[in-house]
This record gives C-alpha cells, structure tokens and sequence, in this order.
C-alpha cells in the first residue's frame, strides 16, 4: 500500500503518507497537551480561583515578597558573572590550545550531569560552618553557607555551561579573516575584540544570560541546603512555595508559583525571539 | 588536524587552529581554568574527602542498607520509564516540528521549552492540584482505584515533566541540519514511512538523540523538588536516591548521605562521558 501510494506524490514534494503525519501531529499535540498545557491550567485556575484580589494579597505578602526579591536579586548576581566569566571562557576555548583545554572543554557540561541536591551537598561540606575552609572563612567574617553568597554560589555552579555553549558556536562560525584584517589595519587584540568580535557575540551571550537566569528562578534542591532557609532573609521564592505546599496554603503556593513562571517564560519567550532574529535553529521558522 | 585543541571539529572551513596563547593572553586562560577549579573542583574534592574520612567499609554498608538500595533502584526504574517515553514522545515532537507544517506548530514550539522554566517543586505542585485531594481529576481516580499522588504514577508523571524537552531540543536541530531530501529519496524509491524512519532517518540523527536521551536520564537521575512535593518521600516505598539524600541529612546520618552522594556522582560522570561522547559524534556529521 505504501509503495504504490508513496509513488503518485509529486517528485518535487515527496512527503510522508497523510495519515502517518496526522496521527504524529495529533500524538504530539496530545502528548504536549497532557503533559505540560494542563499542569499549566490548573496552576492558573487554581490562583485565580479566589478572584483577584486574593491573588494579589497572596503575592504582596511581606515574606512572599521577600523571597521573590531575594530569588531575583541573586539570579541577577549569578547573571552577570556568568556573563563575564562564560565568554572569557568560550572565547579561551575557541581560540587557544594550551594544557588541559581538550578537558576543560569535555567538563563544561558536568553542572547538567550533577544531581543539584549532591551540588548543595558538595557546598555545604566544602563551605558549612563547621568545615575547614568554612571555619578558616568564618573566622574572617565569611559566611557563606546559610548566607546569600551560598545562594550565589549554588547558581553559578549549576548555571555554569549555559553562557559558553551558546557562545561557543557563534564564536567558532566567525571567519578568523575578520579579526586578522583588525589587526592587520593597527587594532590591538583588545579593540579587536571590543569592536569586531563583541558586537557578533552579544546576541548569543545575552540569550545564554537570560537562560541561566530563567533557570535559577526555578532553582530548589541546590538551594534548599545551601541557604538555610530564613524567611526574609535566605528563603527564595520556590522554596517559599515548598513552605506553602507543605503547610497546606495552596492559593499561596499557586499565586507565586504563576508570579514565578510569568517571569521565567516572558525570558524565555525573549531568547525565543532573540533566537529566531538571528536566525538560529531553535525557532519554528 | 587531529589534535583540535577545542575538542570540538569546527564547521569546515570556517576556523583555522587554535593557537598557543602568548602574553597577556595567559591570564585569560588561567582565569578560564582556575574559576570552573573554585567553582567546581573544589566542592567534588571536598566530598571524595568527605567520604574518605568517614570510610570505605562504613559507607559500603550504607550503600548496602535496604533503604539505599531501594532508594537506588526507585530512582533507576523511574529514569528509565522517564527517558523511555521522553524519547518516543520526543521524537514524534521532533518529527512534527521539523517535517510538519500547520498552523499550531509555533503554539508547540513555545510549548515544548515550558518545562524549562517549570520550578521542579511547581512541578510537583501541578500534579498535587490535578490528582490530590480536591484535584481536577480526583473524582475519576478514585473511581478507577488508582493513586497518583504520594505514589509512584505521580512520580513518574513529575521525572517525565521536568526531562521533557531535552530529546525533542537535540534532536530537532539534527532533523533540520540533515533535511529531507535523502528521506524524499526513501518515500520515492517505494519506502513506507516506518521503513523510511528507520533506516534513513534515525541513523541520520542517532548521536543526537544518544546526546538527548543521556541528558534526559541525567535530568531524571537527579530530580528532587518534583519527586519530593508529589511523592512526599516515604522510606522504602517513594524514597529515590535524592530523597534519601536529603533524609539522611536530617536525621544526621551523615555517612549514609555521603555515600549516596558520592554514588550519584559517579553515574553523574558515567552520563557526563556519555553525553561527550555523543557531542563530539554528532558535531563531527
């Protein structure tokens, strides 16, 4: 059946039979369906269940608040450091050879192997209060476990590849001719960089930033046992809603969790857009 | 040009070799070593020397309790189940995005990447509103005698939901890089769409789904604040390997929790090799 049927398409456009592509169509829009637009529908029901109002007074609470700064501030920290930090080093990666880079290279994606609870675990026994360099950190005034900084500190660590590998391709596609021309016209490395390379670059290192930070928005098991959890002082937003949950307040747990996901996806649809004015494969079109 | 020091095959004939830094440029490759070695290698030190020191033997028997053990093979059995489906359901997504074209196909593309701006614990939160006591669905569950919440359906569901995206990601950019024209060939020289998927397409993309599929598991391996809001943690029934973590930790059975954590680790660098492994292959075609 499917030879003879497959044959009488047009040589130009030889598709999949009919039937096949409407039942994938279907099955991932099923698929998609269950699994992620209904969660999504009863969150929102559920926060708005009780009118607007409540909702409003659910997410103005002074320690949801709190926590939702807190959340927020140190996403933007952990942002820009990783900015900085993952562009040097996709930058270092592309263009150097030098001992140990192949290896670098290969360990980049290890925060996305790690279990983010063994990440906060491998802090809190590195850094606690009671540990070597925590108590030699301590003694000088440093705290990090159960402080902000470990927050910090727990985002970097699981955001790390997000920044080099979407830089890492854009670099590797920008023709070495263009910065030997710079500095064959007199530009020093620096300019090169700052005024070839970098305009060509930022696209890709914005949309990596924005990714690691709609990610730590998100973030729980590293944090949870990192930050000791002090109301308005180290508890972030999803483990407030944690807090909520287990407390049985669930208009409280839904309207900061919709607070939560309007700003990640907003950031998501961003680099979205972002991607697809570059042209890069991540769009539909 | 075997010894590409990046790791990774530049596109052909967009990049010459990398070259050894000079100067200056030593200080930019220190920093990209030695920040990841702060970050990163640090805290792994510090939990091999964690382990170290409270004992092989004693964390053996940790390991071999009849918690752990079964803590292990939960979280197992639930990141296969996970990865299983991810992987068909990700490929029927990938398939539609990439070979389809109807007007929904953009509401899916935004769709799929939800998942990554899902808080795990809002997750876990979504199946407690569909299936919990007064959920959407509650009625219907009860009639069929079924548990989903604080059982394993809901923990599977919640694995499932958080590694969701990462099959149809990978893949959909391979689908579009290869393009349909060997599959046009398949459909014209009499293959059925089965025959045609099978021995043209998938061969075509199967690095890029070993990459997604390996980044699915690692995802489902380490999942916490899903598992942990839907499953509430029931020793030796809906207790994972991170979940057990996270008891031990608070019942101060500090051994017990290091050793699991050192055993996640491993499969963390088993997966992380995987993934390379996989990387490299697919940048190479």
């Amino acid at each position: 059946m499917n030879a003879t049927r497959a044959q009488t398409y047009s040589p130009t456009s030889v598709a999949p039979l009919p039937w096949g592509r409407w039942s994938l169509r279907v099955v991932a829009l099923i698929w998609l369906g269950v699994m992620i637009a209904l969660p999504l529908a009863v969150l929102f029901e559920h926060g708005l269940r009780e009118g607007v109002v409540k909702f409003w007074a659910e997410i103005t609470n002074p320690v949801a608040l709190a926590a939702v700064r807190l959340t927020i501030f140190a996403a933007a920290v952990m942002t820009l450091i990783n900015a900085v930090m993952g562009t040097l080093t996709a930058y270092v990666l592309t263009r150097y050879r030098f001992f140990g880079s192949r290896l670098l290279n290969s360990l980049i994606d290890l925060p996305f192997a790690i279990p983010t609870l063994v990440t906060g675990v491998m802090l809190v026994l590195l850094y606690g209060p009671q540990r070597t360099l925590g108590a030699w950190l301590e003694a000088r005034g440093a705290q990090i476990i159960f402080a902000q900084p470990g927050i910090v500190l727990a985002l970097l660590f699981i955001t790390y590849p997000f920044v080099i590998r979407s830089v890492q391709p854009v670099l590797m596609a920008i023709e070495r001719e263009q910065e030997e021309a710079a500095w064959t016209l007199g530009a020093s490395r620096w300019k090169t960089f700052t005024r070839v390379i970098l305009p060509m670059i930022t696209p890709a290192i914005v949309s990596g930033a924005l990714l690691s930070f709609a990610r730590a928005l998100g973030e729980f098991g590293s944090i949870v046992v990192v930050a000791g959890n002090i109301p308005r002082s180290t508890l972030t937003a999803p483990v407030y809603v944690f807090g909520q949950i287990e407390s049985q307040n669930q208009m409280g747990a839904s309207a900061v969790s919709i607070m939560l996901l309007a700003l990640s996806f907003t950031l998501m649809l961003l680099v979205d857009w972002m991607q697809k004015k570059r042209g890069g494969e991540h769009g539909a079109g | 040009m075997a010894q590409d020091s990046a790791g990774i095959e530049p596109p052909p004939g967009t990049r010459k070799r990398a070259e050894r830094p000079r100067g200056f440029e030593w200080a930019l490759v220190a920093l990209a070593i030695l920040y990841p070695m702060a970050l990163m290698a640090g805290p792994l030190l510090a939990i091999v020397w964690g382990a170290l020191s409270s004992g092989f033997g004693a964390m053996a028997r940790q390991l071999a309790s009849p918690e752990a053990v079964n803590a292990l093979r939960l979280t197992l059995l639930l990141s296969l189940a996970a990865t299983a489906l991810n992987t068909v359901f990700g490929l029927v997504v990938a398939l539609v995005l990439t070979r389809d074209d109807f007007k929904g196909r953009r509401a899916l593309n935004g769709l799929i990447d939800l998942p990554f701006a899902f808080s795990p614990v809002i997750a876990g939160f979504t199946l407690i509103l569909l299936f919990g006591r007064n959920g959407w669905f509650m009625s219907l569950i009860d009639s069929l005698n079924l548990r989903v919440v604080f059982a394993l359906p809901g923990m599977l569901m919640a694995t499932t939901f958080i590694s969701l995206p990462f099959v149809a990601r990978a893949v959909a950019p391979v689908l579009r890089h290869v393009g349909q024209e060997q599959e046009n060939v398949a459909y014209t020289m009499g293959a059925g769409y089965w025959r045609t998927f099978w021995s043209v397409t998938l061969p075509n993309i199967r690095w890029g789904l070993l990459y997604g599929v390996s980044l699915t598991f690692a995802r489902a391996v380490g999942e916490f604040g899903a598992v942990l809001v839907v499953g509430g943690g029931v020793t030796r029934f809906t207790e994972t390997a991170t979940l057990y973590i996270y008891r031990s930790l608070d019942d101060r059975n500090e051994v017990g929790a290091y050793a699991m954590v050192l055993a996640l680790a491993v499969i963390s660098f088993c997966l992380l090799w995987l993934m390379e492994y996989a990387r490299k292959h697919a940048q190479d075609e």
